[in-house]
C-alpha cells in the first residue's frame, strides 16, 4: 500500500553533514517534497527539515526506523503549527495568507476552520494573526 | 405605529419585550413585511468585535505613602508607556503604546507582539501589572520613583474611553503594488492577492440606524463585555458622504466615542492584537440596542449585507498619499462570500473583524434584555447628522518657519 506523510525531522548536530536524506530516498524507495529546511550555522543548534514522504508502506516504516536508528528525531507535521482556540477570534485575517489554503471559512457558523492536515508550516499565519492564535512547535 | 422608548422600557421590565438581532430581523421582514415586523418587535440589537485603535483606558491608583505627582512625570505599565498628563495618580494609557525598547519596524516587517492593547487585555483579566514611574518630586509631593504592582481591583476608577469606535462602513483594502505590504488593514499581498475588510456589514451597529436617530449621546451599549454608554460622536465622524438611496453610507461614516466600567468588562471582549509591521491595537466589542420606535427605523434594521458597499482603496499609494481614487465598490454579501471581483481578477477576501462573535454580541445583549436587566436609553442629544455641516478634514498643513 502506498503512503503519503508529511514529517518535521529534526536533526542532531552531528548528523547535519551526514548523508541521511540520500539513504533514507536510495535505500527505502521513497520520494519526497521538501516543504521547508533549516540548518543555522550555529553549532549547538540542530537542523530541521519538513519533508512529504512518498511510498510503499513497509518501505515507509523501515526508512522511519532507520531514521530514528540514526538519532534523527522524527514528529509528525499536524502537531506542529497549532490553534490556541481559546485565543482564536474567528476573524479570517489568515485566510488568504495561507498558502496551501488550510483555513476555510464556515460560510453557515461565520467560523473560520483550521485544517492542520493541509498545514505546511511555512509559518506566515504566526505574525500575521491578531490576537496571535497560530503557535508553532518545533 | 409609534412607539416610545418608556413603552419599550415597561415591556422589558414585565419580561415581554420581543428583541430581535440585526440578522434574525432581516428574515423576519421578508416574512411578514415592514409593518407587521415593526408592530411586533420592540427592539433590535446589533454587534461589532474588531481592532479598534482609539481606544484606551484611564485609571486612578490611589495615593502613596509618602505621595507621588505622576503628572509631568514618566509612567510605564509592564514596560509600555502611559500618559502622565494628568494631575498626580491619574493615568491615561492608549492600546497603540509600545515599550520604549520595542524594535518597532527597524527591522521591516516588525512584529509588535506586546504593547497597550495587550496591557489593557492583561489589567482586565485580572493579572498584576507592574508600573514603573519617575516624578521631579514637589513639597506636597516629595516622592520621585515608585515601582508597584496594580491589580484593577485595587484601582479607585479603571475606565475603558475608547475616542473613536464602531465605524460605521470602512475601507476594503487592497494593495496593486508589486511587493507585500503590512497595513493595520493586515498583510496585503501584491497585485490584488487578497482583499480585507473590517465590518460587520449587516450586523454592524451604526449602519442598523444609518441616521442616528435612535443611538446618540448617552445611549447604554455593551461595552467589552460591560455595560458602556456613547460618550460623544468619534472623532472622524464624518455624517455626509456618499450614501444609497435608502441612506446607507457607502463610505467610512460615522463613529463612536463610548465609555463603561473597565471593573465589569472581560478579556474574551477586549483582546489585545498585532498588527505585522503596524503595530499594536485592541480588538473591542460593542454592541447597540435599537429600539423601534416606527417602521422607518425597524427598515433601517433590515438592512442586508447586499445593501451595504465598501469603497475598495489600493494601500500601497491612494491610501498613504491621500489621493481619493478608489480601485471599486463592492457589497458586503460578496465580501463575505470569500471571493470579490476587481480590474477582472478574482481576488480572495479576508476579515479582520470576527462576524461570528458580532452575533455573539447581539445574542447577549439580546438576552440582557429579554431578562429585565437593561433598559434603553433616550439620546441626551443626537450625534451629528448629514444636515451639520460636520466633516472630517485633512490637515491644513502649515510648515514652521525657521
Ligand atoms: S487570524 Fe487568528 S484569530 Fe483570526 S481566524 Fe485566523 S487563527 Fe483565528
Ligand atoms: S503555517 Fe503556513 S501552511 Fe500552516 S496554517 Fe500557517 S500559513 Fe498555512
Amino acid at each position: 500500500m502506498a503512503v503519503s506523510k508529511r514529517v518535521v525531522l529534526h536533526f542532531p548536530k552531528r548528523l547535519v553533514e551526514q548523508p541521511v536524506i540520500y539513504h533514507l530516498v536510495k535505500d527505502y524507495n521513497l520520494e519526497f517534497n521538501i516543504l521547508r529546511a533549516s540548518i543555522t550555522a550555529e553549532p549547538e543548534e540542530e537542523g530541521l527539515l519538513v519533508l512529504q514522504l512518498k511510498g510503499e508502506q513497509d518501505e515507509y516504516d523501515k526508512g522511519v526506523k532507520f531514521l530514528l536508528k540514526s538519532g534523527v528525531k522524527i514528529q509528525s507535521l499536524s502537531q506542529d503549527v497549532t490553534r490556541n482556540e481559546a485565543r482564536c477570534t474567528h476573524c479570517g485575517a489568515c485566510v488568504t495568507i495561507c498558502p496551501p489554503g488550510a483555513f476555510e471559512l464556515d460560510l453557515k457558523t461565520r467560523q473560520v476552520r483550521f485544517n492542520d492536515e493541509k498545514c505546511v508550516a511555512c509559518g506566515l499565519c504566526i505574525k500575521t494573526c491578531p490576537p496571535r492564535a497560530m503557535e508553532v512547535h518545533f | 405605529m409609534m412607539k416610545t422608548i418608556a413603552e419599550i422600557n415597561e415591556k422589558i421590565r414585565q419580561g415581554k419585550a420581543v428583541v430581535v438581532n440585526a440578522e434574525e430581523v432581516i428574515d423576519l421582514v421578508k416574512e411578514k413585511g415592514v409593518k407587521h415586523a415593526a408592530q411586533h418587535v420592540d427592539v433590535v440589537t446589533t454587534g461589532t468585535f474588531g481592532p479598534m485603535c482609539s481606544s484606551g483606558i484611564y485609571f486612578n491608583t490611589g495615593h502613596s505613602k509618602p505621595r507621588i505627582k505622576l503628572g509631568g512625570g514618566r509612567v510605564y505599565l509592564n514596560d509600555v508607556l502611559a500618559y502622565p498628563g494628568l494631575a498626580a495618580v491619574d493615568v491615561f494609557f492608549g492600546a497603540n503604546a509600545l515599550p520604549d525598547d520595542d524594535p518597532r519596524n527597524r527591522v521591516h516587517p516588525g512584529d509588535f507582539n506586546y504593547g497597550g492593547g495587550h496591557v489593557i487585555e492583561e489589567l482586565v483579566a485580572g493579572k498584576d501589572i507592574r508600573m514603573t514611574a519617575t516624578a521631579y518630586g514637589t513639597d506636597c509631593y516629595p516622592r520621585k520613583r515608585l515601582e508597584t504592582w496594580l491589580n484593577i481591583k485595587d484601582l479607585n476608577e479603571a475606565v475603558l474611553f475608547n475616542i473613536r469606535n464602531a465605524y460605521q462602513n470602512y475601507n476594503v483594502a487592497v494593495n496593486l503594488s508589486d511587493k507585500t505590504i503590512y497595513t493595520y488593514m493586515g498583510v496585503l499581498k501584491p497585485r490584488l492577492g487578497n482583499a480585507n475588510y473590517c465590518s460587520a456589514g449587516q450586523l454592524s451597529p451604526l449602519l442598523n440606524d444609518p441616521h442616528y436617530r435612535t443611538i446618540g449621546i448617552g445611549t447604554r451599549i455593551f461595552l467589552g463585555g460591560g455595560i458602556g454608554y456613547v460618550a460623544w460622536q468619534g472623532t472622524q465622524h464624518n455624517p455626509n458622504v456618499l450614501r444609497t438611496e435608502a441612506g446607507v453610507p457607502k463610505r467610512s461614516a460615522g463613529t463612536l466615542a463610548v465609555i463603561g466600567d473597565l471593573k465589569q468588562m472581560s478579556p474574551r471582549w477586549l483582546v489585545g492584537a498585532s498588527m505585522y509591521g503596524y503595530g499594536v491595537t485592541l480588538t473591542v466589542g460593542v454592541g447597540v440596542p435599537i429600539p423601534i420606535l416606527d417602521e422607518e427605523i425597524l427598515r433601517s434594521t433590515a438592512v442586508t449585507d447586499e445593501e451595504i458597499y465598501g469603497a475598495v482603496i489600493d494601500y500601497s499609494d491612494a491610501y498613504p498619499n491621500q489621493k481619493p481614487d478608489i480601485v471599486g465598490e463592492v457589497n458586503y454579501a460578496q465580501l463575505k462570500s470569500g471571493t470579490v471581483k476587481l480590474q477582472g481578477k478574482k481576488v480572495p477576501t479576508s476579515s479582520l473583524s470576527s462576524y461570528s462573535r458580532a452575533v455573539e454580541i447581539a445574542e447577549v445583549l439580546k438576552d440582557w434584555i429579554k431578562r429585565g436587566e437593561f433598559l434603553l436609553t433616550e439620546a441626551v442629544a443626537p450625534l451629528p447628522g448629514v444636515e451639520s455641516g460636520v466633516a472630517f478634514k485633512p490637515l491644513p498643513e502649515r510648515p514652521l518657519e525657521i
